[in-house]
């Protein structure tokens, strides 16, 4: 008991000690896990489009940020609680989460979502989908009429239940599974028409923090005003990959 | 030697074979895998005594006379072994350190006018922060390893609450009637007859929850430490050649078969240790202690 | 709409029956506390039933583990060993494997990679592993005069298991055999959250309760209403296996009750 005291007051002064004005560093949330968008390299480095993206913003916003990685189930509370400022994780804009967080402009257009799997003739409305578990295409999937939803608590389990025969497809974000059909050798293809979900990927700040969201706001406006974002989409998401 | 592996890895994609896995297990990743196993063995290492504490503290004050006290302790412990760990995880940290954070704010911002909760924000001033946003990467996970420490210790705490409570009540009546007539006060039949007897009755069950305690550290990543777990997911997940070096398919029974191995032999160690502390604390004990040997040396083994 | 037809329409939810969709927006108490109950159900399928087998398994592996015999003894201490020595975390992970691969050699095994198969079966070896080896520290520390007076009885093979070593060592371990009850019950919240996928949305407590930690961005309404369900559980369970322990002991004098429920060790 004594202990724990003693090592939390140590580090309550060694927080201190660092000390420096509000928001001179800025903490930007992600979950490494969800490539392109962000991953984690082999440097062991969050890395991808929102690193680069991120990054740029940043700079033109004039904060020093910090990376930290979340798991994607508490990636909101953790925000709304404090522990970093900003979410940049490949997050669509909805409803849902606008009633809790604020979001920026979208930084990639409203891109669509799409259904992978081994065999092109599959009929979806009677198929087993898998989904991460909390994803707006989790959500989808539950309001298809007959297909079954499968979940997953992240996105390469979703993969790997198509491959293994545990799904007949998988649901994603688009941009996600291109290359992994791409890479597939030819066993995992589209199926069904691409669905449209979302409002497009902000980032996502607290209700009670306008001013930073402002800042990356106008950041993002100006990227998209002297076509760096385009070329950034086109860099990390690919050629196809819708634009603005 | 790093250089030399740095030099020789920097195409991989021209490497096969043996020089390739080399390279692989190399990267930084890796590096960050390997050092997460130190996160586990430490967190071990301060969780253990730290929970002991708490369940020692826990012990007593359900044994008081005083009646708050005393409540207070049996909530405790029937509270926190009522609900599993995981449960209690997924939101008892985010509390935590809302709970120290609005400590801070209390004392360091008294002028504050605002509310701590503006909708489902939590808003303290930036000086009450923990850590300070501005501070070092480290700090930030230094902070995040106290507080999976104090959550891990608040539960495993009321375990060992439980055993020692039992193992306090096992002490034979008799030695503390002796010791009373001996006129110690209260105060110093327990720490001076009580305390030092009853790890004996205790440690069967302690080690139990040691094992216990081994095997819930999967459950770190839930509380926002980047665990074995955590790595072994991250890395054994199949990789595109597109944002990796090395690309590779599903390897995620590989690596998990590597937490598998560590996690038997680290039981194994433990059981050797314990077995051998638990012949030295009955060791020249009186004849009732060596029929608990027999029986305890019986149970852990 | 009141509580009364959110009951009706989720009771049975995680069983398939009832409304398809979960509730989307505007979420009440009522509901969390429907779905996190109806989730319960399959906390208590898997936990009752795993216990259940457990129990006989277990005896066997703690026979097997006090054997002479080597061929008996070392297969019974090398399983204990590792479903013992390992995190059921990792050991969902490898039967899940296992269990997909085994599919694609026989149909019969198609029932495994579901959960309320597959998860079962995991449970069901890791309880009687743990309940092993209590049973093996109880059978070792069962009072040598006992089994003397056996003899001396004329007591021999079976009947003496049956009439005596049994119901001695069941004696001895019931207290640790308590913990590891309510240590399953709790397991059992792993199921959906690590090991299987939930299939159209059927999920445990757990299950439900993280649905809407997600959907509501607040966790501190969900999860304690799981914690007080999971106390619930507890205490029904300390209830029941306390009725099964004065019947055990209820040969001994009251002086000796009381030793033996002071020694209760925390095993597992």
């Amino acid at each position: 008991m004594k202990n724990i005291l003693i090592g939390t007051a140590a580090l309550a002064m060694l927080a201190t000690a660092a000390l420096a004005e509000s928001h001179s560093v800025v903490r930007l949330g992600t979950e490494g896990a969800y490539p392109p968008y962000n991953f984690i390299n082999d440097a062991g480095e969050v890395d991808g489009f929102e690193r680069e993206l991120g990054d740029e913003l940043c700079k033109r916003a004039e904060l020093t940020c910090e990376w930290t990685t979340n798991d994607w189930d508490s990636i909101i509370p953790n925000l709304t609680s404090g522990n970093y400022d900003a979410i940049i994780a490949g997050m669509s804009i909805t409803d849902e989460r606008k009633d809790v967080i604020d979001f920026t402009q979208n930084y990639t257009p409203p891109s669509p979502s799409a259904f992978a799997a081994m065999s092109a003739d599959l009929d979806l409305e009677s198929a087993v989908i898998s989904a991460q578990t909390g994803t707006i295409q989790a959500a989808h999937v539950t309001s298809m009429g007959g297909a079954t939803l499968l979940e997953f608590a992240n996105p390469d389990e979703t993969i790997a239940a198509v491959k293994n025969g545990e799904a007949d497809a998988v649901m994603a974000d688009k941009d996600f599974l291109i290359p992994v059909v791409e890479e597939s050798g030819g066993d995992m293809s589209f199926v069904g028409e691409d669905v449209a979900l979302g409002g497009g990927i902000g980032m996502g700040f607290r209700k009670s923090d306008p001013e930073l969201r402002e800042k990356f706001d106008t950041a993002i406006q100006s990227m998209k005003d002297d076509g760096t974002l385009n070329a950034l989409i086109v860099k990390h998401l690919g050629e196809d990959s819708p634009k603005f | 030697m790093e250089a030399a592996i740095l030099t020789a890895c920097a195409d991989p994609s021209t490497l096969s074979g043996l020089s390739w896995l080399v390279c692989y297990l190399t990267t930084g990743k890796h590096m960050a895998f390997y050092g997460s196993f130190g996160t586990v063995l430490l967190l071990l290492a301060v969780t253990a005594p730290v929970a002991l504490g708490f369940g020692f503290a826990a012990a007593m004050a359900a044994r008081s006379r005083i009646w708050p006290l005393s409540w207070f302790g049996r909530g405790y412990i029937a509270i926190v072994r009522g609900v599993p760990d995981i449960a209690f995880f997924l939101f008892f940290v985010i509390a935590l350190d809302q709970f120290f954070e609005w400590l801070r704010h209390e004392v360091k911002c008294p002028d504050w006018d605002q509310p701590v909760w503006q909708g489902n924000d939590f808003v303290v001033c930036s000086a009450a922060k923990l850590p300070l946003n501005n501070s070092a990467q480290w700090v930030h996970e230094a902070y995040g390893f106290s507080l999976a420490v104090i959550t891990f210790a608040i539960v495993f705490g009321a375990f060992a609450a439980n055993v020692l409570y039992g193992a306090m009540r096992a002490v034979p009546r008799a030695q503390l009637e002796t010791a009373e007539a001996y006129g110690m006060t209260q105060r110093q039949t327990f720490w001076r007859i009580l305390v030092p007897q009853m790890w004996v009755y205790a440690l069967p069950g302690l080690s139990n929850l040691w094992m216990v305690l081994i095997k819930a550290t999967p459950l770190l990543f839930l509380l926002g430490v980047e665990d074995i777990v955590y790595w072994a997911r991250e890395l054994g997940g199949s990789k595109t050649a597109k944002f990796t070096d090395y690309p590779h398919g599903d390897w995620r029974m590989w690596y998990f078969l590597a937490l598998l191995v560590f996690y038997l032999a680290f039981t194994w160690v433990s059981e050797k240790v314990l077995n051998r502390l638990m012949a030295r604390l009955t060791h020249g004990q009186a004849t009732v202690g060596g029929e608990a040997q027999r029986k305890t040396v019986g149970k852990a083994a | 709409m009141s509580c009364w037809d959110t009951v009706q329409m989720y009771a049975l939810r995680s069983l398939g029956y009832g409304e398809r969709l979960l509730p989307r927006d505007d979420f009440t108490i009522c509901q969390q506390v429907t779905l996190i109950g109806s989730g319960m159900m399959w906390n208590v399928y898997f936990g009752v039933l795993a216990l259940a087998a457990g129990f006989f398994l277990a005896t066997a592996l703690a026979l097997g583990k006090a054997s002479p015999q080597l061929w008996l003894r070392k297969p019974a201490q090398w399983f204990i060993f590792v479903f013992r020595g390992s995190p059921l975390f990792i050991q969902f992970f490898f039967a899940y494997f296992a269990f997909l691969s085994l599919k694609q050699l026989s149909p019969l095994f198609d029932p495994f990679s579901s959960a309320w198969m597959g998860a079962l079966v995991v449970l069901f070896l890791n309880t009687a592993a743990y309940s092993g080896e209590i049973f093996h520290g109880a059978l070792m520390s069962v009072p040598k005069g006992d089994m003397e007076a056996a003899d001396a009885y004329g007591f021999t093979g079976w009947a003496r298991f049956r009439k005596i070593t049994w119901p001695t060592m069941l004696r001895l371990a019931w207290p640790a055999y308590t913990n590891e009850a309510i240590f399953l019950f709790h397991a059992t919240t792993l199921v959906f959250f690590s090991g299987f996928p939930a299939r159209q949305q059927k999920g445990d407590a757990l299950y439900y309760a993280n649905y809407f930690a997600d959907k509501t961005f607040n966790p501190f309404i969900p999860y304690p209403i799981l914690a007080g369900y999971f106390i619930l559980v507890t205490l029904v369970i300390i209830g029941v296996f306390g009725l099964v322990n004065r019947r055990l002991n209820r040969h001994l004098p009251v002086a000796r009750k009381m030793r033996m429920r002071l020694r209760a060790p925390l095993m597992r």
